[in-house]
């Protein structure tokens, strides 16, 4: 279980001793943005992968990109096998920026790039990184990408450039956002109307696109929010929880009984 | 034990100064090749900026390569400057006299190239100044002080300041006789207004003697500061490998082993090219050799211990990291050739008398261990980051491009020119503290009984 998200429930007393995942950041507007994915339900079609992409005009990943491995892809689809052949099993894992309440990142860039917002997000600032890519060092999840081109697309694809999103330039290092640019529309809308920002309103690209659901995305500070009632499933885990980084997304996976033990490691 | 120079102070000025005034062929062929490789440097550094970081060797996930390894190699071999001349003058080893300019020379060179490399490296150098220092008061951006790339810069600087500092004030005698003996005017007006009036008064040298005593006991923090901080770039991360609290000290220890080595081979290439065989004789290299043993065998501890706490946490990711760095190749050559070149066969040989004392074996040795101690670096910065977590879809290797090979070049023959050039500007044999330590061994005859000339104050 992963403690970061159990930190709204947790009785007074036990939340005076921090724990050393607690969300070292309280957040100020309410939010704390997080994700829950079910590993169990991904069937690896790359269809959050292919919105990402579009959704925040990151340059297409050609063949020999991927081959320098410097191709960037905000979201990945991690394949694994469980068990032996031939009871194998491919398991599908999307692995995005964790948006870590302890972020490794946050830390070492000298520059404040990036930082925690209110919102309980890693937030990069393009503007100021000048690429030393520590944090892309640091992050133990390797979601940061350095982009070692300036970005282009051929025409006509160069049309489809979402207008909300930033087009980085080259030198510096650029990540999963949560798709901010929709959060923050939403909560202004929510502004303008005078009340809050419902569950399930925001969606970033790629949750929009999950055709079996398996990306959940919401409001971890809002109790009744799916997310959070989904991110204390018994099957729920953090991703490299051992690093103590209390990331923001939660994932669940069924465990096998006749595995346990068998792979210590793996997450 | 060791044989006093045994020259007049005529002879010594004049030897020591020598190439100061004098235009050997030579040197024009070597500055020119060495500025023909620093030209092919900054080409590079050029495309770079019009390119990109995509002609380096970098790719996903690792993003740091040679050039962070040669900053932690240059910046190794600066701590020799403190190290001979800080802490041997507060030892009141007699033997360090003649190595000191050289080592605090050499610091300041491989401290300015050092810094180079963070520029050369980050995604938009013409950026990185910009915001590294906070200088933008009004709009309240600072940069970030929980980062180690905002502590080193202030380590580093305050290094690089005080050794040029240091080397000013020791320098400043040698300037004055420079300045009594140049014929050029030009030259006489230069190293006039550089020796600051100085005219060998008692309170001249009385202020001289104490602000440099001052200095080194001022400069040791800094000893323990620079590296330690260099190493805390890797590990205040989480990244296996780098994860280590003993870093510091080790990192500190391996910085002194490469940087007197590479004392060692200056000396003894001054030795040739300089004609100062008079001045580094034998005993000076047995000395830095004997010194060099027990700094190598304690850096060897530190590399254990690195090796030891590593296995001991039984943290999988670290553990792996270590099998990868001992057992898999291409790194199994690497970690052999670095154990080999960086100690067995140095440290083997330097414990035999005839081998420090022979200056071919001593120039060959030194240079191994410099060889060693750079792949030392490497292997201590790159295998971490190729195996970061149990996320095996995000292995990937690190494989060094032709750019990163030149770059490296421009950096190695910007340390050989900076200290060339000084040295053909500036006396780079301290003349002054020479002749001091000759005065200091004069004895007088007091009936029979020869005691000792002068005597030393506390």
């Amino acid at each position: 279980m992963a403690s970061a998200t159990d930190t709204a429930e947790l009785p007074v007393v036990a939340a005076a001793a921090t724990l050393p995942t607690d969300d070292p950041h309280p957040e100020t507007d309410g939010h704390r943005w997080g994700m829950v994915i079910d590993a169990d339900k991904c069937t690896g079609c790359q269809a959050c992968v292919v919105a990402c992409q579009s959704e925040n005009n990151l340059a297409l990943n050609e063949e020999n990109r991927v081959i320098e491995r410097r191709a960037k892809t905000w979201i990945r689809i991690e394949r694994y096998w469980e068990g032996e052949w031939p009871n194998a099993k491919a398991r599908f894992l999307p692995v995005l920026c964790q948006h870590c309440g302890n972020a490794p990142c946050e830390t070492v860039c000298p520059v404040w790039a990036t930082y925690h917002n209110p919102d309980g997000l890693n937030v990069q600032v393009y503007n100021r990184c000048i690429g030393t890519r520590f944090c892309a060092n640091a992050c133990p999840y390797s979601v940061r990408y350095f982009n070692f081109w300036e970005p282009e697309w051929p025409s006509p694809m160069d049309r489809q450039l979402n207008p909300d999103v930033t087009v980085r330039t080259k030198g510096i290092v650029e990540k999963c956002t949560f798709c901010i640019h929709r959060i923050n529309r939403t909560k202004r809308q929510a502004d303008r109307d005078g009340r809050p920002v419902a569950d399930g309103e925001v969606e970033p690209a790629c949750v929009q696109a999950c055709p079996t659901t398996a990306l959940v995305f919401g409001d971890l500070n809002d109790s009744d929010s799916k997310v959070s009632e989904l991110s204390h499933s018994k099957r729920a885990y953090s991703l490299l929880d051992s690093l103590g980084t209390a990331p923001a997304i939660t994932y669940l996976k069924k465990v096998d009984p006749s595995h346990v033990g068998e792979e210590e490691a793996g997450h | 034990m060791q044989e006093p120079v045994t020259v007049d102070r005529e002879t010594a000025n004049r030897e020591l100064l020598d190439f100061v005034f004098a235009w050997p062929k030579w040197f024009f062929a070597t500055t020119g090749l060495l500025g023909a490789v620093i030209t092919l440097g900054l080409i590079i550094f050029l495309l770079l900026m019009i390119f990109g970081l995509q002609l380096f060797g970098y790719a996903h996930p690792v993003y740091w390569g040679f050039p962070v390894v040669n900053f932690v190699f240059w910046i190794g071999v600066s701590h020799a400057g403190i190290m001979v001349s800080a802490i041997l003058r507060l030892a009141q080893a007699e033997w360090r006299r003649p190595v000191t300019r050289a080592a605090e020379v050499l610091t300041i060179f491989s401290l300015m190239t050092a810094m180079t490399f963070p520029i050369i490296h980050s995604g938009r150098p013409w950026r990185t100044l910009y915001w590294e220092f906070p200088y933008d008061w009004m709009r309240g951006i600072w940069p970030n002080p929980r980062s180690p790339l905002v502590w080193d810069p202030a380590a580093i600087f305050t290094y690089l300041t005080s050794t040029v500092m240091f080397v000013y004030i020791a320098l400043l005698p040698d300037l004055a006789l420079a300045r009594d003996r140049v014929k050029n005017p030009i030259g006489k007006a230069v190293y006039g207004v550089l020796s600051l009036g100085f005219r060998g008064t008692t309170r001249q040298w009385r202020i001289q003697a104490i602000a440099g005593i001052l200095l080194s006991a001022l400069i040791l923090p800094i000893f323990v500061s620079v590296h330690s901080i260099v190493s805390w770039d890797f590990a205040v991360t989480i990244i296996p490998g780098w994860h280590n609290t003993v870093f510091a000290p080790y990192f500190v220890i391996g910085a002194v082993h490469s940087g007197v080595s590479a004392v060692v081979t200056v000396m003894i290439v001054m030795r040739y090219a300089f004609g100062l065989k008079n001045f580094i004789t034998k005993d000076h290299i047995d000395s830095l050799a004997r010194l060099l043993i027990i700094v190598a065998t304690v850096w060897l501890f530190f590399f254990m211990l690195d090796f030891m706490f590593g296995l001991y946490g039984t943290e999988p990711a670290e553990v792996d990291t270590w099998q990868r760095r001992l057992m898999e190749p291409p790194w199994t050559a690497i970690a052999i050739i670095f154990i080999i070149t960086g100690y067995i066969i140095p440290v083997g040989l330097w414990l035999f008398r005839r081998v420090r004392r022979n200056f071919f074996l001593m120039f060959v040795t030194t240079v191994l261990v410099n060889i060693g101690m750079w792949l030392e670096r490497y292997m201590i910065v790159i295998p971490g980051l190729e195996r970061k977590s149990n996320l095996t879809f995000q292995y990937g290797d690190y494989l060094p491009s032709a750019a990163e090979f030149g770059i490296i070049a421009a950096q190695l023959a910007l340390v050989i020119a900076g200290f060339l050039v000084f040295s053909k500007l500036l006396p780079i044999m301290p003349a002054a503290d020479i002749k001091e330590g000759q005065i200091l061994r004069d004895e007088i005859k007091v009936g029979r009984a020869r005691v000792p000339a002068t005597m030393r104050e506390a």
